[in-house]
């Protein structure tokens, strides 16, 4: 059985006043999947992010072209795109704790759903941080600061506040890039599980970190998509674009 | 074992010499300030007291105390805050948080700058053209407070786009990215944090405007006044023009009264000052990141 068609990209260009981030990408992320994208530096991983995420309303030099559909239906016909950012989780490269306590940036985005019952947000955080990993280090001190925690504890914390808002698609960008291998590999695990519930966009450098968890992996270089494929068949070796094979060898990036 | 060379030598005592002038430049700074304070307690100081606080001028303004000049004072720095300051704010608000970067935005910040550089005699006559006669509220609180707030706008609104644009914008994106509107965004995450500096702005803009002597004098200060205003449609009394009037418009005062409504005035600003260090560091102190 092939699973449902989560994010359809189709032909999509970003550029930034007159310079070019993106050109001419087209794939397709499916349901229940982690979707890596791999690529070296300047390579538009993380405007593709930011498109999908209609951040280019509040980014006054980007424009986007082509097409996005999101649950078969195109981003720009989003009326609410505030609801649109709520159903998509987005994890920085950087921790960005949220200058308020850890459990206030964990009932940040409930909050801003209207939730008020104190039992339903403390539901929430309890729920958020145990997906995340991190209840069992923080559940006893819920009112100290965000940003007291190590930067690995504030990796999970923003993948909390991510998964808060339940959403039903993850994007993390480049997560590990502040965090110790231990905790790294603490998250990947957790992926794994997420995936069974939501679909997950992995960007990575880290060509390693797609091929332990990617059912499918892209190939971005210079804002060009150079390959989609599965990632098994990807890190076997039969891959289209001899740059491909050369990036994953390590060859250049 | 090291010898210092002639090279060495020669830079360690360029050293020493800069060390002294830069400490002798930041010296000669304070030096004014002490003096301004030292005259003004040993020559006014014998004026103060309760009484001198808590009456009214008597005599032909000879004698008595500053009671009225200074309700008036507060009156006016009080009303013109409570215009400059929300509007201050909010205008701080779209350019830092709305405004995109286009000629119309470049031309509103031109606009503020010049305002901040307008003397205060040419916002005085603005103040009477303006307030006084088209808007028709007389010489009135009313209006010598609005020409002060006009004064104090650029200030407020300058410092308020500072302290918000020093909030990270990751944390915008960060909330954007889970939903929240710009305007959510701006009241948990920007304001709380921009706070600080704000506060800074807005009380350093209250100690100039006690100061001022010019925007009110045409607009709302009046020389004499036996009693306190009522309401915004009142003239008042003020430090600042009272300390001029009794200082060259008053023939007979007494040396020592002068100098103790300067006292008065100069105290009043410096708590004023000191009040905003102290509030900042105390708000910086609890910023989280």
């Amino acid at each position: 059985m092939v699973a449902a068609k989560k994010l359809e990209v189709s032909n999509l260009s970003i550029d930034y006043g007159g310079k070019t981030a993106i050109s001419g990408v087209s794939l397709t992320v499916r349901e229940h999947e982690i979707f890596s994208i791999i690529g070296p530096a300047n390579s538009g991983k993380t405007s593709f992010l930011k498109a999908i995420n209609r951040m280019d309303l509040f980014t006054s030099s980007m424009r986007v072209g082509g097409d996005i559909a999101f649950n078969g239906k195109n981003i720009r016909q989003w009326r609410n795109i505030y609801a649109l950012r709520q159903s998509i989780g987005v994890v920085f490269p950087l921790p960005i704790g949220l200058p308020l306590s850890i459990y206030d940036n964990v009932a940040f985005a409930p909050r801003l759903a209207g939730i008020k019952r104190a039992s339903e947000l403390d539901e929430i955080v309890e729920r958020s941080l145990k997906r995340a990993a991190l209840w069992d280090e923080v559940k006893d001190r819920l009112k100290s600061l965000g940003s007291l925690l190590s930067g690995g504890q504030q990796q999970r914390l923003t993948i909390a506040r991510a998964l808060s808002q339940n959403p039903q698609m993850l994007m993390l960008d480049e997560f590990s890039i502040a965090v110790d291998p231990v905790t790294t590999m603490r998250i990947e695990e957790m992926l794994k599980e997420l995936k069974k519930e939501i679909t997950i966009i992995l960007v990575t450098n880290l060509v390693q970190q797609a091929r332990r968890l990617a059912d499918h992996t892209a190939f971005f270089l210079t804002g060009q998509c150079i390959e989609v494929g599965e990632t098994d068949a990807m890190f076997t070796g039969e891959v289209k674009d001899v740059r491909t094979s050369e990036y994953i060898q390590g060859r250049f990036g | 074992m090291f010898v210092a060379s002639e090279l060495n030598q020669h830079n360690q005592k360029t050293e020493r010499l800069f060390h002294f002038l830069f400490a002798l430049m930041t010296i000669l700074l304070i030096l004014p300030v002490a003096v301004i304070l030292g005259v003004l307690v040993v020559k006014g100081g014998s004026a103060i007291s309760l009484e001198f606080l808590f009456t009214s001028p008597s005599n032909g303004m000879t004698e008595g105390g500053i009671f009225p000049a200074l309700i008036g004072t507060i009156w006016l720095v009080a009303v013109a805050l409570l215009f400059s300051v929300p509007l201050g704010i909010a205008a701080a608000v779209y350019l830092s948080e709305y405004a995109n970067d286009n000629w119309l935005t470049r031309l509103i910040n031109l606009a503020i700058i010049n305002l901040a550089g307008v003397p205060s005699i040419v916002h005085a006559l603005f103040g009477v053209g303006a307030f006084v006669l088209f808007f028709q509220f007389g010489t009135s609180i009313l209006a010598a407070s609005l020409t002060l707030g006009i004064m104090t706008l650029p200030v407020v609104i300058v410092a308020s786009r500072e302290s918000m644009q020093a909030v990270p914008y990751v944390f915008r994106e960060a909330c954007w990215n889970m939903g929240a509107t710009r305007w959510q965004t701006i009241r948990r995450v920007v304001l709380p944090n921009s706070i600080s500096g704000i506060l800074t702005g807005v009380i350093l803009e209250v100690s100039r405007t006690t100061g001022e002597t010019a925007p009110i004098m045409f607009t709302g200060a009046a020389f004499f006044l036996p009693y306190l205003p009522q309401g915004i449609f009142d003239q008042t009394m003020a430090m600042s023009l009272h300390l001029f009037v009794i200082s060259t418009q008053v023939p007979g005062v007494p040396e020592n009264l002068p100098y103790g409504v300067a006292l008065v005035l100069v105290v009043m600003v410096l708590l004023m000052n000191s009040l905003s260090i102290a509030f900042r560091t105390y708000l910086r102190n609890k910023k989280k990141w």
